[in-house]
């Protein structure tokens, strides 16, 4: 079975996508609410922090490094986390990581899995698969939680409900909640967490594996780390018997150090924060006289198309450390929200990684769906020239003929003149004259063929009349 | 003529054939300056609709004529953060592995600047004679802010202009939506950016809209036009070179032309 047999994208719909999303008020008003917080808070944790782009420097560095020797540090990391007790399984594709985590589900008989947040479940469709097999997934992370209610996907990679207002959130926990007092008061944000709280805190003992992700993983000691504000992901992976953590290959750094160091300039890129109010290492499983902890302790690497970014010019993308600045900062990210992405990983950094993934062919619309404005690579901690990236896959379906033939059609007859001075001047010169002719009366032009992509939402300044270089080569002057 | 630096002027596509003045304006800006100013016959666009569009070929190809057509100058100018960013930040990555452009390409790079930052940083000049009635505000263009680094100096030479009064721009640094082929490519999202930027210029209540392209400025223009804002649009050299009394953007051109 091959990944793309199991991706369910809804990428190639984008433009109808992201038009429904714009019409969207309520996503409209959630998007509206986040992006001060977001962009504030970062901008606010740069400023107190002087070191902070040196930090940033040190972090790529550390990626850099670990990238090269890839192989190296995923061995050593391995070896530890055997010595500590554990197990690593290597997962190739997504539907590998699938089958290795029922067949752990199935070995303890498992009839219900507690999940802390994690984008590789995500990536992988892991709840979809432990339905299908009999098997209860429930989400502990509070956004995460009021999706699985809702039926939806994650529109943000570390707010995964971002795209709902509070009144969407009352309305489902009402629909859900049946067994609560239908005339309890709903409308604070912490009523609605304390609901949430004493729903889920039953839940934390009927699980027997907890699944959670990785935002790190540490060759040095063998360890893993999952930072969250919430700490539900300490109860699921604590509490079950059988803890799985799902990690994408590239999560590995060599030191607990450099880990610090990235953890330096993670939650200040991603919420503003110093630091998130739980950063908690897992190093195997229970040791004997430990007073909690999980029986078996298992590590799903997966690779699922990322190896095959290596040594391309895609390899940088592999730095990302899935803190959401790109997508915080990104207009177009904040005028159609994630889901309009139609896939996983939204935004600047889901623009790159989604084609290296799923492919440039199902995803292509999104390295194209950016104005290069540069923000998202402003912002990255990890300096990941994401714009840069955008263009090369944009150079893969050009060369590959997948641009629609329009554009290229367009192209070529531009690049034509382009290349030929003279006949470019004549061309240009001619029709500037006679844009000039119509918007004569009032400067600009409501409607021009075969420009309705702009005057569909604006008006066409009128040319001022003859071209730069006609007027200048006439002798005219200042 | 003068013994300063001999430059070259890269219109650029849409100054050419949109809004010649900005032209004139920036010859006068450099010529006052002390500058002999140049306008290579061989011009046409620096290529970015084929770069962007994924065209790496016809994108060597034109950049390679840019080449050849400038590089015997002193200084190479645009009127364009982001024509500007491309001779001087992607020409020379997009001929890198070329062992015949690479150091040409690379030397014409380093030599190329953007208007108003070349009158700041590489002449030095301070203070130009100009007088503008009445309240801007200021949007950032996005290759200029980020690719070149263009924040400061357009705003103190701005402050230098007689009668203008300057009022800050919310969200100065985000995107106008415009993004090249972008904005046509996707209409709908690229609207919603200008609409989003409109609200902001509006807010300001300033009088008069300024930037440093004319892609983003024709955007803009062209929202504010069609939403029936009062607010009137000019590039920022226009002011600066005293032609500040021009038709803006989009306005009727009185005969002239």
């Amino acid at each position: 079975m091959t990944t793309s047999s199991t991706v369910h994208s809804t990428s190639r719909n984008f433009k109808n996508n992201a038009r429904d999303q714009l019409a969207n008020e309520d996503l409209q008003a959630a998007l509206n609410k986040a992006r001060g917080h977001f962009v504030d808070g970062r901008a606010t944790a740069r400023d107190n922090l002087p070191e902070f782009d040196d930090l940033r420097d040190q972090a790529r560095g550390i990626k850099d490094h670990t990238l090269e020797h890839l192989d190296f540090y995923l061995e050593a990391y391995e070896e530890k986390v055997v010595e500590s007790g554990g197990h690593v399984h290597w997962a190739r594709t997504a539907a590998d990581a699938q089958q290795i985590v029922l067949d752990i589900c199935r070995s303890v008989d498992a009839k219900q899995v507690n999940k802390g947040k994690s984008m590789i479940g995500e990536e992988i469709e892991i709840n979809k698969a432990l339905e299908a097999d009999g098997i209860r997934p429930i989400e502990t992370d509070l956004g995460e939680y009021i999706i699985q209610l809702r039926g939806e996907l994650p529109s943000h990679i570390i707010a995964p409900a971002v795209h709902l207002t509070k009144a969407q959130v009352e309305a489902s926990f009402r629909e859900n909640h049946t067994e609560l007092d239908e005339d309890r008061v709903l409308e604070e944000p912490l009523s609605l967490l304390d609901e949430a709280r004493t729903i889920l805190r039953k839940k934390y003992f009927e699980a027997e594996v907890g699944i959670t992700g990785a935002n790190l993983l540490i060759a040095e000691t063998g360890s893993s780390i999952i930072v969250t504000n919430e700490g539900n992901g300490d109860l699921s992976q604590l509490i079950p018997k059988v803890h799985i953590v799902l990690a994408s290959l590239e999560k590995i750094v060599p030191t607990l150090e450099d880990a610090a160091t990235i953890l330096r300039v993670l939650a200040r890129s991603a919420t503003g924060q110093e630091f998130s109010s739980y950063t908690t290492l897992s190093t195997g499983p229970k040791r004997e006289g430990d007073p909690d902890g999980p029986e078996q302790y298992h590590v799903i690497l997966l690779d699922n198309g990322r190896t095959d970014m290596l040594g391309t010019e895609f390899e940088e993308m592999l730095r990302c450390i899935r803190c959401g600045a790109c997508m915080n900062h990104c207009p177009v990210y904040q005028s159609v929200g994630g889901h309009a992405y139609g896939w996983v990983y939204p935004g600047p950094m889901g623009s790159v990684l989604s084609p290296g993934l799923i492919g440039v062919d199902e995803a292509g619309h999104l390295p194209n769906a950016s104005s290069f404005c540069g923000r998202c690579e402003e912002v990255c901690p990890m300096h990941i020239p994401l714009p840069k990236m955008m263009r090369h896959w944009r150079e893969r379906e050009f060369e590959s003929h997948l641009s629609p033939g329009s554009v290229r059609v367009g192209l070529g007859v531009w690049s034509f003149f382009a290349r030929r001075p003279r006949l470019y001047q004549l061309a240009t010169g001619l029709q500037m004259r006679m844009l000039s002719w119509m918007g004569r009366k009032r400067g600009r032009l409501s409607s021009v063929p075969l420009a309705k992509g702009w005057t569909k939402y604006r008006e066409l300044p009128a040319p001022q009349g003859r071209t730069f270089q006609s007027r200048w080569r006439s002798g005219e002057r200042v | 003529m003068s013994d300063g630096p001999r430059v070259a002027l890269f219109v650029t596509c849409l100054v050419d054939l949109f809004r010649p003045s900005v032209g004139f304006a920036a010859v006068k800006l450099m010529q006052d300056a002390g500058c002999t100013v140049e306008v290579p016959e061989a011009q046409t666009c620096c290529g970015q609709p084929a770069y962007n569009s994924g065209d790496r070929k016809d994108t060597i190809v034109i950049a390679r004529q840019v080449i050849a057509a400038f590089e015997e100058f002193d200084y190479v100018v645009a009127p364009s953060g982001s024509c500007a960013g491309m001779i001087s930040k992607h020409y020379p990555e997009l001929l890198a592995d070329d062992p015949d452009w690479a150091d040409r390409a690379t030397a014409l790079g380093a030599r190329t600047h953007e208007l108003i930052s070349f009158l700041t940083d590489v002449l030095s000049i301070e203070k130009v004679e100009a007088a503008f009635e009445g309240t801007v505000t200021y949007h950032d263009s996005c290759s200029g802010l980020r690719e070149l680094g263009i924040h400061a100096q357009p705003r103190s030479l701005l402050d230098g202009v007689d009668g203008l009064h300057l009022r800050e721009l919310e969200d100065s640094n985000v995107c106008c939506g415009f993004g090249g082929t972008f904005c046509v490519k996707y209409p709908d999202i690229s609207n919603n950016m200008v609409s989003n930027k409109m609200e902001k210029i509006v807010a300001t209540g300033a009088e008069t809209l300024l930037a440093g392209d004319m892609g983003c400025l024709m955007n803009m223009a062209g929202k504010l036009q069609r939403d029936g804002a009062n607010v009137r649009v000019r590039h920022v050299a226009e002011v600066l070179a005293g032609m500040g009394d021009e038709p803006a953007i989009g306005e009727p051109q009185d005969g002239k032309g």
